[in-house]
């Protein structure tokens, strides 16, 4: 796969000129300080809550101005809680988040109608993102008639924005959802989410759905419209070897948590936690010689009802020790770590966390099962 | 991989591309229905039987209501009473004429504001969810736990006869099954990503609800209350056969029915004719719900 990704050369860099920007380039787009969401299990006769899905707990990280942060892990381990939490689409526990320096929904900052602007979401299923009842154009043109913009400006709006998407407007602007492809849908939904000017994306398994080929259409229109529009993506999937290639920085969720982040290049050739190492030995090889024979990691993701005790992975990890099981690992000040800065929650990484294969804290050493051992 | 830009994408633009000719929602419903022979036809006869009823002042030969006991119980085809006189001699066709216009509007009338009323509830229960779902769709169970022949006897009875209260009789009696099918189809939508993304964009929940959610459920509504409209024929012709509708002389189908019924072994086939009536009205009403189900499912 090679780097399709070019600037429009005549026009000039829209970095300079964004009015939209208020905190400057080194203020991260989005950050999201300890936010939490645990959703009740009720039961019985009074619907007492008898205990919480942990669905989301305690993560911090930023997203700077114009990169794209993949979020990856398993299904289940709250990578779509987490979206639907960025876009205010369900009520967050606890936590704070910060758009280009402003407080989301607090006394002084972003209304929340200001965030819906700057942040729009494109969502998996691409069939029932749509409205099966409305032709696209005025799915399209909805979300800026919302905001105030006449019935006339906001169809023209969409029909420029479907050009932009690569979908003649003439043609395609009268069809209903069940009249186009899956890629075609997904170009829809991408105009949709574009059509409020946001300056952040939220992709949630936005190509996942696509058969290999239109995938690819799809994510090098994602990079000529990030170049054009001067976005910044978060880009949540399954697939690592996606995610390697549209992204600068990677996060890595188990169970709710953050078990590793840093930039892609880093992750995918050292990955640190073994659950990163385990995701991406899962990865299928074009080489036919290298199959995988059997699963790297066995057995289903833990309960996130009653998450292990210490480490959440230690039930599944193959260097599990005393230590994990009682004392969890912290991944560091993620919101103060610099971008190029690799952190991970494990024991094994940490000097003096009383893991065996921790580093030695005076030699400044790798641990040995980084040394080639594993590989 | 190939890169293929997205400006340049799958179309040629030098190429002329033959204008697909744009419908609107109703527009392709439209042109479904075109060739659906029988709902035609049913939504032609029920055209005719409306507009019988609306003119049946001008169109009836006769007063509906004079009766002549020298004529009593003639039978189909007489020279002068066309299909035949009533147990007091009253003539059939403006009789007829005159009870389709009771009819139909015990089965229009109450099953428009049925589905107005039970339709706001049940988009309510189902968007909101939780507590107010819980509190609407109970009550609705409270209704739904009486067969709806009895209740309609029951709140008819309390409430005395009379074209007035029979309507509102009926009413109550239909709001809960189309609460709870525009409930149902709700809470389905509100399920779907297209509601999340337009609260995204911002809007308010009235503007979804008007604007996304009311399209989506409207033709389940709209065809289950088409269904409902012979229910309420029926319902209307019974709670009259029983008394408990509109008091005589005034010409009603169900009423008539039940005033001929001691003629049946005199005149059957006159006795009959309010009964083929209702049957025949109740059949188009179904046979027109049926074709607009069909008609209104966009992926068909």
């Amino acid at each position: 796969m090679t780097d399709v990704i070019e600037t429009t050369g005549s026009s000039p860099d829209p970095r300079a000129t964004d009015t939209r920007d208020r905190g400057g380039p080194a203020q991260p787009m989005l950050i999201v300080e300890n936010i939490k969401k645990y959703f009740p299990i009720r039961a019985g006769l009074l619907n007492k809550k008898v205990a919480e899905v942990k669905a989301v707990d305690d993560i911090s990280f930023y997203v700077l101005k114009g990169e794209t942060l993949g979020i990856v892990g398993e299904s289940g381990c709250g990578k779509s809680t987490l979206a639907r939490l960025l876009m205010y689409l369900i009520d967050k526990d606890e936590g704070h988040l910060i758009l280009d320096g402003d407080p989301v929904g607090e006394k002084t900052g972003t209304s929340l109608d200001g965030l819906r602007r700057s942040l729009q979401m494109v969502f998996q299923d691409s069939y029932s993102s749509l409205n099966p009842r409305l032709p696209i154009e005025n799915s399209i043109a909805y979300g800026p008639k919302v905001q105030g913009a006449t019935a006339k400006s906001a169809k023209e709006q969409a029909r420029a924005l479907l050009e932009k998407v690569g979908l003649k407007a003439d043609r395609f602007g009268q069809r209903y959802p069940h009249e186009l492809s899956g890629g075609q849908k997904q170009r829809v939904n991408i105009a949709r989410a574009l059509a409020l000017d946001p300056r952040l994306l939220i992709l949630d398994e936005a190509v996942s759905a696509l058969d290999k080929s239109v995938e690819a259409q799809v994510l090098n229109l994602l990079g000529e419209l990030k170049e054009q529009l001067n976005l910044t993506y978060i880009f949540i999937s399954h697939d690592l070897h996606v995610v390697k290639y549209i992204s600068d920085r990677v996060l890595v969720m188990y169970l709710g948590q953050v078990v590793e982040i840093g930039p892609v290049d880093k992750i995918y050739e050292n990955p640190l936690h073994p659950y990163t190492q385990a995701l991406l030995a899962c990865r299928l090889s074009m080489d036919p010689d290298e199959r995988v024979d059997s699963a790297p990691l066995a057995g289903d993701p833990p309960n996130p009802v009653n998450p292990p005790s210490g480490c959440r992975f230690h039930t599944r990890c193959p260097f599990a020790e005393e230590v994990c099981m009682s004392k969890a690992p912290s991944l560091g000040d993620a919101l103060r770590a610099d971008a190029s800065e690799h952190l991970a929650a494990c024991h094994m990484v940490h000097a003096g966390s009383g893991h065996s294969k921790a580093p030695n804290p005076d030699t400044r050493q790798l641990p040995l099962w980084q040394q080639g051992e594993m590989r | 991989m190939t890169d293929i830009p997205a400006g340049s994408l799958p179309v040629d633009k030098s190429q002329s591309v033959p204008s697909t000719k744009v419908r609107g929602y109703w527009g392709s419903v439209w042109n479904r229905l075109r060739y659906d022979y029988v709902t035609l036809f049913c939504m032609a006869l029920i055209a005719a039987i409306v507009l019988a009823a609306i003119f049946a002042p001008w169109l009836s030969p006769m007063d509906p209501e004079k009766s002549s006991m020298a004529n009593r119980l003639r039978p189909i085809g007489h020279a002068k009473f066309g299909l035949g006189t009533d147990e007091q001699g009253r003539d059939m066709i403006s009789r007829l004429l005159w009870g389709g216009r009771v009819s139909l509007l015990m089965g229009i009338v109450p099953v428009f504001f049925a589905t107005l009323i039970g339709g706001a509830f049940g988009i309510i229960a189902g968007y909101y969810g939780g507590k107010v779902n819980m509190v609407i769709m109970r009550t609705m169970d409270v209704f739904f736990a009486f067969p709806s022949v009895l209740l309609a006897v029951a709140i008819a009875g309390s409430l005395g006869g009379g074209i007035g209260n029979q309507m509102i009789t009926l009413t109550v009696v239909l709001i809960p099954p189309l609460c709870r099918v525009a409930e149902t189809a709700t809470a389905q939508v509100r399920s779907l990503d297209f509601v999340d993304a337009a609260r995204a964009s911002g809007a308010s929940t009235y503007s979804i609800i008007t604007s996304h959610v009311l399209i989506n459920v409207l033709s389940p509504v709209l065809v289950y209350s088409s269904t409902l409209v012979s229910i309420s024929i029926i319902l209307a012709s019974g709670l009259s056969f029983l008394g408990l509708g509109v008091s005589p002389p005034t010409a009603d189908w169900g009423l008539m029915l039940s005033t001929l019924r001691q003629s049946i072994y005199v005149q059957p086939l006159v006795a009959a004719l309010p009964g083929v009536c209702i049957l025949i009205t109740s059949i188009a009403f179904n046979l027109v719900s049926d074709g607009l189900r069909q008609a209104m499912d966009v992926k068909a």
